[in-house]
């Protein structure tokens, strides 16, 4: 059963409590929005539940396993959009994807479309670094999109886009959790995939 | 995607990423340069000493000039979040990290292997001597390449980390450098040089299979 497992996990840091004996579970076909002010640990949470970080107490399971023991299925039911963009500054859009189409084993022949679904077609033969802060997240969420990854971690996948683009996020996570996919997102706007509010979990002081 | 095309893959894109930015790339092998050929104008030109200093001056220099090239290995990755891709893929991240190793020592060690011989010749080196120079040079940078990664991903997540990265890897090229410089003082005298071009070569082994491990595991905690 496709299902990721968050229990009792406790992080600290410095004086600061992020979460203590948090347990929670995602399931295939269902999207976790992740809620919180700045800095009450969003980020922290997503970065443990993909292994980057550890945890003081507790453990992450995908599939009824500990994510430690099986790093080379989970990495490859994975797709991680993070803090920072993964993108090279000095390689083209389509360089950029064209590697991680490499790492996901893939061909690469679905980035032209993706590219024009993003709006980033007139930028494809651009190095990043040329590109706006939106661009660049846009390309970021290409990586996501293009890769078959059961589950989705999302830190803030709509920041920084304009309506258009928010709305080909939205769908493309509808299609993803409606194909069955799990998806956990960071944000501290509203995503809306379908008419009833999706399930959420509260950092910070409105734990 | 097998292991050896993810590994190809990987050099492919850090030779990709180095050739757009040309200066980076340079400043080492002048600095290399620099060193090696101001010595011989500093120093008063007698071929006796000149000849009995070469194999150490440059020597000192390729390890210092891959010193100088060290700090940046993983910063970039890390700052832009690359890393963070290539920790949660479903590849080894030791053999990700033993590519871009791979690929440092290609931009700058083995620019340093071409170069010595042409420098050797300031010292009035002798035929053999500039050929030990250039075998253990080819045997002992990627040896300091690797020890260097391990340092690199130590410091990749402290600030300013130069001096920290050199105090914490000096200690553990100095054997590299002392086998390197004896082999090809010895080779200009004449004499045989199998003995430290062996235990060169066991150095290079015990690095090549135990350091992208190490660099590996440093990476993950400096991601932490």
């Amino acid at each position: 059963m496709t299902r990721l497992s968050a229990i009792n996990l406790t992080l600290w840091r410095g004086p600061n409590c992020l979460f203590e004996e948090l347990s929670f579970q995602v399931d295939a076909g269902s999207l976790l929005l992740v809620r919180g002010s700045n800095g009450s640990g969003k980020t922290t949470l997503l970065r443990v539940l993909s292994g980057l970080t550890r945890p003081e107490t507790g453990h992450v399971e995908w599939c009824g396993e500990s994510i430690e023991k099986t790093r080379q299925t989970f990495g490859a039911a994975l797709a991680y959009f993070g803090h920072a963009d993964g993108l090279k500054a000095d390689l083209t859009v389509t360089h950029n994807l064209e590697f991680s189409a490499q790492l996901f084993g893939q061909s690469g022949e679905q980035i032209p479309g993706l590219l024009n679904a993003l709006n980033l077609s007139q930028c494809a033969q651009l190095e990043t670094r040329y590109l706006s802060a939106g661009q660049k997240r846009r390309t970021a969420l290409a990586r996501v999109l293009m890769s078959d990854a059961a589950l989705w971690l999302l830190d803030e996948p709509v920041t920084n886009l304009d309506a258009a683009g928010r709305e080909y996020v939205e769908d493309r996570l509808h299609a993803h959790v409606a194909g069955g996919g799990l998806a956990i997102a960071a944000t501290h706007e509203d995503i809306r995939i379908t008419s009833e509010s999706p399930d959420e979990i509260f950092l910070g002081d409105g734990a | 995607m097998n292991l050896s095309r993810f590994f190809a893959a990987i050099v492919r894109r850090e030779l990709q990423i180095a050739f757009k930015r040309w200066g980076d790339l340079a400043s080492p092998l002048m600095f290399f340069v620099m060193v090696a050929s101001l010595f011989p104008l500093a120093l008063s030109p007698q071929h006796e000493m000149l000849r009995n200093l070469g194999p150490a001056v440059l020597w000192i220099a390729a390890l210092l000039a891959t010193l100088l090239s060290l700090n940046a290995l993983f910063r970039g990755d890390i700052e832009d979040g690359s890393m963070e891709q290539l920790v949660l893929s479903p590849y080894p991240l030791a053999l990700a990290i033993f590519g871009k190793t791979v690929a440092h020592w290609l931009l700058n060690g083995l620019p340093l292997v071409m170069l010595a011989p042409a420098l050797a010749v300031t010292y009035y080196l002798p035929v053999e001597g500039v050929r030990a120079l250039s075998l253990t040079l080819l045997i002992g940078t990627p040896t300091l390449s690797l020890l260097g990664a391990v340092g690199a991903a130590l410091t990749a997540g402290v600030r300013q980390s130069g001096g920290l990265l050199a105090l914490l890897v000096l200690p553990l090229m100095l054997p590299v450098l002392m086998f390197g410089a004896r082999a090809t003082d010895l080779a200009g005298s004449g004499e045989q040089i199998t003995g430290p071009l062996y235990l060169l070569s066991a150095l290079l082994l015990l690095a090549l299979s135990l350091l992208p491990l190490a660099s590996a595991a440093a990476i993950r905690i400096s991601l932490d």
